[in-house]
């Protein structure tokens, strides 16, 4: 942990994203401004005006208060996927690779292949398109993406580990596979998984913000950053902060998280760490 | 070597079939029937029938995929039924904007990261490497979508170096590649980015070569040892990150497109789902799974070609 403290990658951030987790945290209890009503005679305010720290957007909402409850929107989307991708993605990576070469890892991994060779966000758009424009939706799309991501690395990592002789050892104590997986491999995929969790993390936000942009993501009122980039687009020309401060959210978010993904992966694999990169 | 061409042949037809079925039942299932959308509220039952017989919906699912996937093979994509003209003809209209936007972004992300992959691993640890790897952190930091609005900003409105939007056909190819310019810098940038890590890294990993050393060893100057054996080597991962890259430039399309109201197949997708045409939705996203899979086959077979080592596995 003090190692992780000391990397500057990860330390930076872990500053970045904590910002934001705290932003959309304290949204739930308070926010500079009421989001969901409408505020004409306060509307397009520059930033630092009259009270308005990032200002108004056409609706005389507070842009700060905005991108507050969106970082709730984005990051909820973004962990559920994530979560969606471990749940699935693991138990059957695991299974693929304590069954090697059987007809159960070969359906797998074919599966697998198949979801990569549908790019993301062409699932993401189907599934959205038929099934309505919803925050549910736009999760379940980007996280049926996720599984395969992490039932490969899963599966790869656990191959090397079922060579090594203390899982023999196991086996000789008569653990079945099942056993051998959540006892002894999983414990030593972790580090792995929280390193890719990130990654998967931060490109969730991404597609996310991509899928409200293009109407797809989380309906109003729900707030969303992807959604106020849309609303920004026709006004560009005479209130250009509306579309710069939540794209620069997006980017920071997104930065802080492949920074501390970065960092994690620096620490956590002594390989690179020796060679200093 | 043939045999090996034979078994990816084998698994590219697998994968087309299971993904023609995987397409065509997902897009079944959407609730919502095209013919009594087509005909509104107020349309009388037998009407409906009428309309539903005409564009082939009243036969067993499993006889209608058939019929959709035997047309495909022929290049037969079926009929829009919002517009009533042949998929195929719409497909190809949209196509000449779509592929070379695709190969437009392709190129540029590839100038921008060989060079940059190259410099930063040659002088790893200098300023110049911490700089070009700080800015493709950026660079995957940043939506594209929001990269081309800024750039639109920035170069249509206030400099007006380019148009804000829209295609003005391939009768001057000058003015429609301008036009294509900006988004497929968008386009460009996440994958440039990716492209130049990984150039990189497997430089730095061909570079700590033994057979590196024996050239320099044997008197090859820096450069002749770069050239000659150090990017050819490192080039493996960079295909299959292109290759990769080719599925993500397809989808990035998708959203650029609507930024930059290019009347590409993004575009195609995104009205023929607001207006219920679901064969137009089934058969565009086929073609695009279709490209991924042809690319990455393609990919698997260079591999083969450049590296014998490689035929055997898998």
């Amino acid at each position: 942990m003090k190692a992780l403290l000391f990397n500057r990658n990860f330390a930076i951030g872990l500053l970045l994203t904590a910002v934001f987790v705290a932003g959309a945290l304290i949204s739930f209890v308070w926010t500079p401004y009421d989001t969901s009503g409408v505020d004409i005679a306060n509307k397009l305010k520059k930033p630092l005006s009259d009270g308005y720290l990032l200002g108004t957007d056409h609706f005389g909402r507070d842009i700060l208060s905005m991108i507050m409850v969106g970082a709730r929107t984005s990051i909820a989307v973004a962990f559920v996927a994530v979560g969606i991708g471990i749940v699935i993605g693991v138990p059957l990576g695991l299974a693929a690779a304590a069954s090697k070469g059987s007809l159960m890892d070969e359906i797998i991994m074919r599966s697998n292949d198949l979801v990569f060779a549908f790019p993301s966000l062409v699932i993401a758009i189907l599934i959205t398109a038929i099934f309505g424009p919803s925050a549910l939706n736009a999760i379940i799309a980007i996280g049926i993406f996720n599984v395969p991501v992490f039932a490969r690395l899963t599966r790869g990592a656990a191959l090397s580990l079922w060579q090594r002789d203390y899982i023999l050892s196991a086996r000789v104590a008569g653990k079945g596979p099942a056993r051998i997986s959540f006892e002894h491999i999983l414990p030593n995929v972790t580090n792995l998984l929280i390193v890719q969790g990130t990654i998967q993390f931060s490109l969730g936000i991404l597609a996310e913000a991509g899928l409200s942009y293009v109407g797809l993501g989380a309906q109003p009122p729900i707030p969303s950053w992807g959604r106020m980039l849309a609303e920004s687009q026709t006004m560009i020309s005479f209130a250009p902060h509306m579309a710069l401060l939540p794209g620069l959210a997006i980017v920071f978010t997104v930065l802080g998280l492949n920074l501390m993904g970065d960092g994690l992966r620096d620490v956590f694999d002594p390989r690179i760490r020796r060679e200093k990169r | 070597m043939l045999r090996y061409i034979l078994s990816r042949l084998q698994s590219l037809v697998l994968s087309l079939i299971v993904a023609s079925i995987v397409i065509f039942a997902t897009v079944e299932v959407v609730p919502g029937d095209p013919a009594s959308f087509m005909l509104g509220m107020n349309a009388q039952a037998d009407t409906i029938a009428a309309l539903r017989e005409q564009l082939g919906l009243d036969v067993p699912v499993w006889q209608r995929y058939l019929h959709w996937a035997t047309g495909l093979l022929g290049g037969d994509f079926g009929t829009s039924y919002t517009y009533r003209t042949p998929i195929s003809e719409m497909i190809a209209e949209r196509l000449w904007i779509s592929l070379p936007l695709a190969i437009y972004a392709l190129t540029l992300s590839t100038l921008i990261a060989f060079p940059a992959g190259i410099l930063a691993a040659t002088r790893r640890g200098s300023a110049t490497d911490v700089g070009v790897m700080g800015l493709t952190q950026l660079g995957v930091a940043i939506p594209n979508f929001w990269f081309a609005m800024l750039m639109v900003l920035v170069f249509a409105i206030n400099l007006r170096w380019f148009s804000a939007g829209g295609f003005p056909g391939w009768d001057n190819p000058l003015l429609a590649i301008k036009a294509l310019t900006l988004p497929a810098i968008a386009l460009a940038l996440p994958q440039a980015s990716i492209l130049a890590r990984v150039m990189r890294s497997a430089l730095l990993d061909t570079l700590s070569e033994d057979y590196v050393r024996t050239a320099r060893a044997k008197g090859l100057t820096r450069r002749q040892t770069l050239w000659r054996h150090a990017l050819r080597n490192a080039l493996i991962p960079v295909l299959t990150i292109i290759g990769l890259q080719f599925s993500f430039l397809m989808a990035g399309a998708i959203i650029i497109e609507n930024v930059f109201f290019l009347p590409g197949l993004g575009r195609l997708v995104f009205q023929a789902i607001s207006q219920r045409d679901l064969i137009v939705v089934e058969s565009v996203v086929m073609l695009l799974v279709f490209a991924v899979i042809l690319v990455n086959f393609a990919v698997d077979i260079a591999y083969a070609i450049v590296d014998p080592r490689l035929r055997g596995t898998r």
